[in-house]
């Protein structure tokens, strides 16, 4: 009986928790986006909300964000056009529950399968903005979500190949196995493997310069044209969770996740640390590159990204052989 | 490799104009170096600029450094304009309302006659209509006119921006010093010629004192002699 209770209430603390990292860090990183942004530009960011530096600009625009109203278009298609904001940015917090922050049982739930799991529910989020696309009834959304497919059927499997050279290498697919596994030579041989994940992670998450489907220029903003109010706004922060999410996979899988200096106690720092280094390089990329074009994405991933991919297969599997 | 090939021809065929063209062309490849130069140099170069600090100024809490010789507003000072009325009738956009009336200046007690003078009734400024050319700054004869850096006089209504001589004087307090010339540059005219009638006359001076100097020694050496 008490052990039962004791197990309920583990349970309970290790989703608040992750619910708590999943509300708290993807602000984070938006308020990161805006400061650094803002200093790479030569300019300030917002400096007014919260009175230090505008710390509390993000809360602001939710309460802007919730104060509005929330506009169904008459021809939308209603039930799929209310529901996709929850797909995507529902599959982020469920991914986030197998990924390991510190070593032994400092995961939410420790998957045998966790690298096959995040991959699989990672790609569902992208879902969300296809049906955003497709049950806005306008032109601009039904071009965005279809980019949004061709780029994820394009940038999806280097994904995975270099996902996939990381579990050949740690011989597992559980998450904090392969961070077990994880010795500091690693870090040059899946250099490759590093690069193409966090690279076809970024066009997955239609970040900058793969921000094709969303290129205002062009087709307005995307399948999220027709958005407004609180589903807009799930659809940013589904953009951050997936900005923090693909940093902290990149972490575990490439970086060693929680290996550094006191990682015995400090583990779930170093974790953080890194994955807040890599969202920082996000925004870098963002502020320092323009937006590919269509079929620049395209062959990029094409002849670039997938051979690559495949070239670190090989690699990681001469290595283990040898 | 080819560009290269084809400089050291070019040289020895002795083209120099074709030779600096070429190179020319050759450079951009060859600044780029090795492949993805160009996207590190990109990083580099926000990376630099966010740790410099920013361009912008946090205007209402902090002041604008406004260059000398603002455009903001145009000052009126009263008692210079004599109603010429030569600014209302340059202003291209007519923005310039002027009234007056006629004063009569009695004789004075020496005797003569009775004058006639202007006297300013109403000066006004539309600055919804003014466009900030400053030729009516430019036309006045009197300095009348001047530009005042002042700018926060936004309105809610597009009409409160016909200001009448009371406000256009207040702004006058807020014209600035002539700003100094630059080093080097040419004096005024008005100064050169002070200038120059000033050193004709200390040079005259000095051309007296030698004649009087001069006289006072052969006094003197007609004195020692006697």
């Amino acid at each position: 009986m008490g052990g039962a209770a004791h197990w309920w209430l583990e349970v309970v603390l290790r989703l608040v928790v992750i619910l708590g990292f999943f509300l708290v860090v993807p602000l984070l990183v938006g308020q990161m986006e805006h400061k650094a942004m803002a200093h790479m530009q030569g300019r300030l960011g917002p400096m007014e909300a919260g009175g230090f530096h505008g710390w509390a600009q993000l809360i602001a625009d939710g309460v802007k964000f919730a104060q509005k109203e929330a506009v169904v278009p008459a021809d939308a298609d209603r039930t799929v056009f209310q529901l996709a904001p929850a797909v995507a940015l529902l599959p982020y917090l469920v991914a986030l529950v197998v990924v390991p922050i510190g070593p032994g049982t400092q995961v939410g739930v420790a998957l045998d399968l966790g690298l096959f799991f995040v991959l699989a529910v990672m790609g569902v989020g992208v879902l969300g903005t296809l049906m955003g696309g497709w049950a806005s009834a306008n032109k601009y959304s039904l071009l965005g979500g279809i980019r949004t497919a061709a780029q994820l059927m394009a940038y999806e499997l280097p994904m995975l190949l270099s996902a996939a050279s990381v579990g050949m290498a740690a011989g597992t697919l559980s998450l904090s196995g392969i961070v077990d596994k994880w010795q500091w030579w690693w870090l040059p041989w899946q250099l490759i493997g590093a690069f193409v994940f966090f690279v076809s992670g970024l066009a997955e998450l239609q970040r900058p310069p793969f921000d094709m489907p969303v290129a205002d220029s062009e087709i307005i903003f995307g399948a999220y044209t027709e958005y407004t109010g609180l589903r807009f706004a799930f659809f940013l922060l589904a953009e951050y969770a997936g900005i923090v999410l693909l940093c902290l996979l990149t972490t575990v899988l490439f970086l060693g996740g929680w290996h550094g200096p006191f990682s015995a106690h400090l583990g779930w720092l170093w974790t953080v640390l890194k994955t807040l280094v890599l969202s920082f390089v996000v925004i870098w990329l963002r502020v320092s590159y323009p937006r590919l074009r269509e079929d620049q994405l395209m062959r990029f991933a094409w002849t670039a990204l997938i051979p690559l991919a495949l070239a670190q297969l090989a690699i990681t599997g001469v290595v283990r052989v040898l | 490799m080819t560009s290269e090939l084809d400089r050291s021809a070019a040289v020895e065929k002795g083209a120099v104009e074709k030779s600096a063209q070429e190179k020319s062309a050759a450079d951009p490849a060859a600044g780029r170096g090795f492949p993805g130069a160009g996207l590190v140099k990109g990083l580099a170069t926000t990376f630099k600029t966010m740790t410099r600090p920013a361009h912008t100024v946090q205007y209402p809490d902090q002041p604008p450094e406004l260059p000398p010789r603002t455009r903001g507003v145009i000052a009126l000072v009263e008692e210079n304009c004599t109603v010429c009325m030569l600014c209302a009738r340059e202003c291209p956009d007519w923005c310039i309302y002027i009234d007056s009336h006629k004063e009569t200046v009695p004789a004075p007690p020496g005797g003569g006659r009775d004058r006639t003078r202007n006297v300013l009734d109403r000066f006004a400024i539309d600055f919804s209509l003014c466009m900030y050319c400053g030729i009516c700054i430019e036309v006045c004869p009197f300095d009348a006119l001047e530009w005042s850096p002042e700018f926060e006089y936004a309105e809610f209504d597009i009409k409160d921006l016909l200001h009448e001589k009371d406000r256009l004087r207040e702004w006058f307090f807020t014209v600035p010093a002539p700003v100094a010339l630059d080093p080097g540059a040419e004096e005024p005219k008005e100064i050169a010629a002070a200038q120059k009638a000033a050193d004709k006359q200390l040079a005259a001076q000095k051309a007296a004192e030698i004649v009087a100097l001069a006289d006072a020694g052969t006094d003197g050496e007609a004195e020692g002699e006697g």
